[in-house]
């Protein structure tokens, strides 16, 4: 059995200019101790599926399917329900770790805070396992540190308490929304290090959202690739990377300027991302595909099995044509 | 590509007063070193790209060149002329040479007017005398340069997607036929697809209008795809200057080198086995930088002269600068 397994999610906004399908019809799973990466162009999403599982939409969203965690059905819960199962068994981690955290309250305060609630420490043992949880992120001075306010630590530094508050309690599924996005290269290659390094220790499994092809290709073991909140293309990182079978995916690995490449143009992708407020008839990638014909406007493709492996994908065009 | 050098930088030095809580009215403000004696030249049609990580001078440099910032000391020579000794109104005919892009490509329009006129508002400023129906063609032309069409001209930002509105932050860059187009992060707010699209207008325009561009952004991969030469900066001092593909394949500097195996490249096979050279703890503060080299509390070929002396900037090998005392 999968630690997580979605199927056909769809989200949905009552808006004051219409309703906005965000997510339609997803389906995938995540198995224990593996990091799944969703990667989509903003608007695609990949933000709002995760939102779902977790009962964070704003109040005009609604979410329709299932959404099975260890089992049990989590999608639409009450909010006491879902109270205990984030943070205890689901953790997530946001792009910007400076308005995740409260300015006004100490770093102390907001790691014990988690532990009294949900495990019920004493003030003295939460603080005393917040500091060994600062002390795992690799934050030095860990005890002195964490009396500190938000706004004395550089954005790196900060990442790093927010990923150890949500480890306080040793989640079964974290997930990250971003995590690197605001930062530097430099430690942007911290943070992911660290990443990998707490997933072996604590034997969890992540989530990765990332729109950086590059993080996501040193840093996942499956990938989930979304546009116009569809599933594009779902399987194995290293399949997907050497062999990208739709166009979406492979269009947005060509357009990654490569470090390693010295090819001077880009290769882009035609037009615009599409306006969801419209949702087109067949698949929603096909106004910007080059392999589109009729079929791929009118009917929308369903995701199906490439090879023998893992690899889905959705797209009307034979594979052989896309090489 | 003629050889011509259209600008030079000498020593720029920028910088800022900075005053902590609780200083009395007459307590001496600190001061913040921005940009250290930075010099550099560039030739017509060349790229310059600069980068380093956030708060290291690269934006600042970029506004002392226009005078968006008072610089220190130093000079800024634009095809032979000071422009840091001249005054404004002098400084004015020059202003239509240099233009700039901006990063956030919403933030930097203005909501309340329309494109049409968004775009032709420098030409107004500069050509007061230009006819109306001279502004709508030139308007309509630069439009099309840039790939959007011209019927859109009465639309507002608003309606436009992100890469749209960076393609007419360019087009009301390009009506001034400049010269120099200074772009600061222009594609960090676009998606992928978006961004490759805007990269390559960008060098379709430097060889059609011969451009020179110095293009400031964080992504290694995308300043290395576009430039000729590559400046790196550090806490406001360049570290290595070099041209674009000999910076790469032989970065000198400690700096250099972890920031280019930091960069995460789109391929399994070769980022999962990849070597990092990891650069422990964050940037130091400006206001208090560290005593002779400024990398040196993170640099792991530090030594005790690397605390003494600062490294000067010496030609390592042909048109190969970097500042160290242990370059490779």
């Amino acid at each position: 059995m999968s630690l997580l397994e979605v199927s056909n999610l769809k989200v949905r906004f009552e808006t004051a200019d219409g309703i906005v399908n965000a997510v339609n019809n997803v389906n995938f799973s995540v198995e224990e101790g593996k990091i799944l990466a969703i990667v989509g162009e903003s608007g695609s999403g990949k933000s709002q599926t995760v939102f779902a599982m977790t009962g964070l939409l704003d109040h005009n969203g609604s979410a329709t399917g299932s959404v099975k965690f260890e089992g049990e059905e989590i999608l639409n819960l009450t909010n006491k329900k879902l109270n205990k199962i984030r943070a205890e068994k689901i953790a997530m981690i946001f792009q910007d770790p400076m308005t995740s955290l409260n300015p006004y309250v100490r770093v102390s305060n907001q790691m014990t805070e988690v532990l009294m609630h949900h495990q019920g420490l004493s003030k003295s043992d939460a603080l005393r396992q917040s500091i060994s949880m600062l002390d795992a992120v690799k934050i030095p001075d860990a005890s002195n540190r964490i009396g500190m306010y938000p706004h004395e630590f550089s954005g790196g530094m900060r990442q790093r308490v927010m990923i150890a508050i949500s480890l306080l309690c040793k989640p079964k599924l974290l997930i990250a929304d971003e995590p690197t996005t605001a930062l530097d290269v430099t430690v942007q290659a911290q943070i992911m290090q660290l990443l990998a390094e707490l997933q072996k220790d604590f034997g969890m499994s992540i989530i990765l959202i990332s729109h950086d092809l590059g993080v996501v290709a040193g840093n996942s073991d499956d990938m989930l690739v979304m546009y116009g909140g569809e599933i594009m293309e779902i399987g194995k990182t290293e399949s997907l990377y050497v062999k990208p079978t739709h166009p979406y995916t492979q269009g947005l690995m060509s357009a990654v300027p490569r470090l390693n490449d010295s090819e001077k143009r880009l290769v882009t992708i035609p037009g615009n991302p599409p306006n969801m407020m419209k949702p087109s008839e067949g698949c929603p990638f096909s106004p910007r595909c080059s392999y589109s014909n009729d079929k791929c406007s009118n009917v929308s493709p369903i995701l199906s099995n490439v090879n023998n492996d893992d690899h889905f994908r959705a797209c009307h065009v034979e594979i052989e044509r896309i090489a | 590509m003629s050889e011509q050098t259209i600008l030079e930088v000498e020593n720029l030095k920028v910088n800022f007063d900075v005053s902590s809580e609780g200083d009395m009215p007459w307590t001496k403000p600190k001061k913040l070193q921005a940009v250290n004696d930075i010099s550099f030249t560039l030739n017509a049609g060349e790229t310059l790209g600069i980068v380093g990580e956030s708060g290291c001078g690269k934006s600042t440099l970029a506004r002392a060149i226009v005078k968006m910032v008072p610089a220190e000391s130093g000079k800024v020579l634009w095809l032979g002329n000071d422009l840091l000794s001249l005054s404004d109104s002098e400084t004015r005919p020059y202003r239509k040479q240099i233009q700039m892009i901006f990063q956030d490509p919403l933030a930097s329009l203005n909501p309340r007017m329309n494109i049409g006129e968004i775009i032709a508002e420098p030409l107004r400023t500069h050509y007061p005398k230009t006819s109306e129906t001279d502004i709508k063609a030139r308007v309509s032309d630069v439009m099309n340069k840039v790939g959007l069409l011209d019927n859109l001209v009465n639309r507002y930002p608003h309606e436009f997607s992100g890469g749209q509105c960076q393609r007419i932050g360019i087009a009301r860059a390009l009506i001034l036929k400049p010269k120099l187009i200074i772009c600061d992060e222009p594609v960090s707010a676009l998606d992928v697809s978006i961004q490759a699209q805007v990269v390559n207008l960008l060098m379709d325009l430097q060889e059609e209008m011969e451009l020179a561009l110095i293009f400031i952004a964080h992504d290694l991969s995308v300043v290395k795809h576009i430039s000729t030469k590559i400046m790196v900066l550090y806490l406001g001092n360049m570290v290595e200057l070099a041209n674009s593909n000999d910076i790469y394949q032989n970065p000198s500097h400690p700096y250099t080198q972890a920031l280019i195996s930091a960069v995460p490249i789109p391929d399994p096979n070769i980022e999962k086995n990849k070597e990092l050279i990891l650069i422990e703890g964050d940037l130091p503060s400006p206001i208090n930088p560290p005593s002779g080299c400024v990398f040196r509390t993170r640099c792991h070929k530090v030594q005790d002269i690397c605390s003494e002396e600062k490294p000067e900037f010496i030609e390592s090998s042909k048109r190969h600068n970097v500042a160290c005392h242990f370059h490779d």
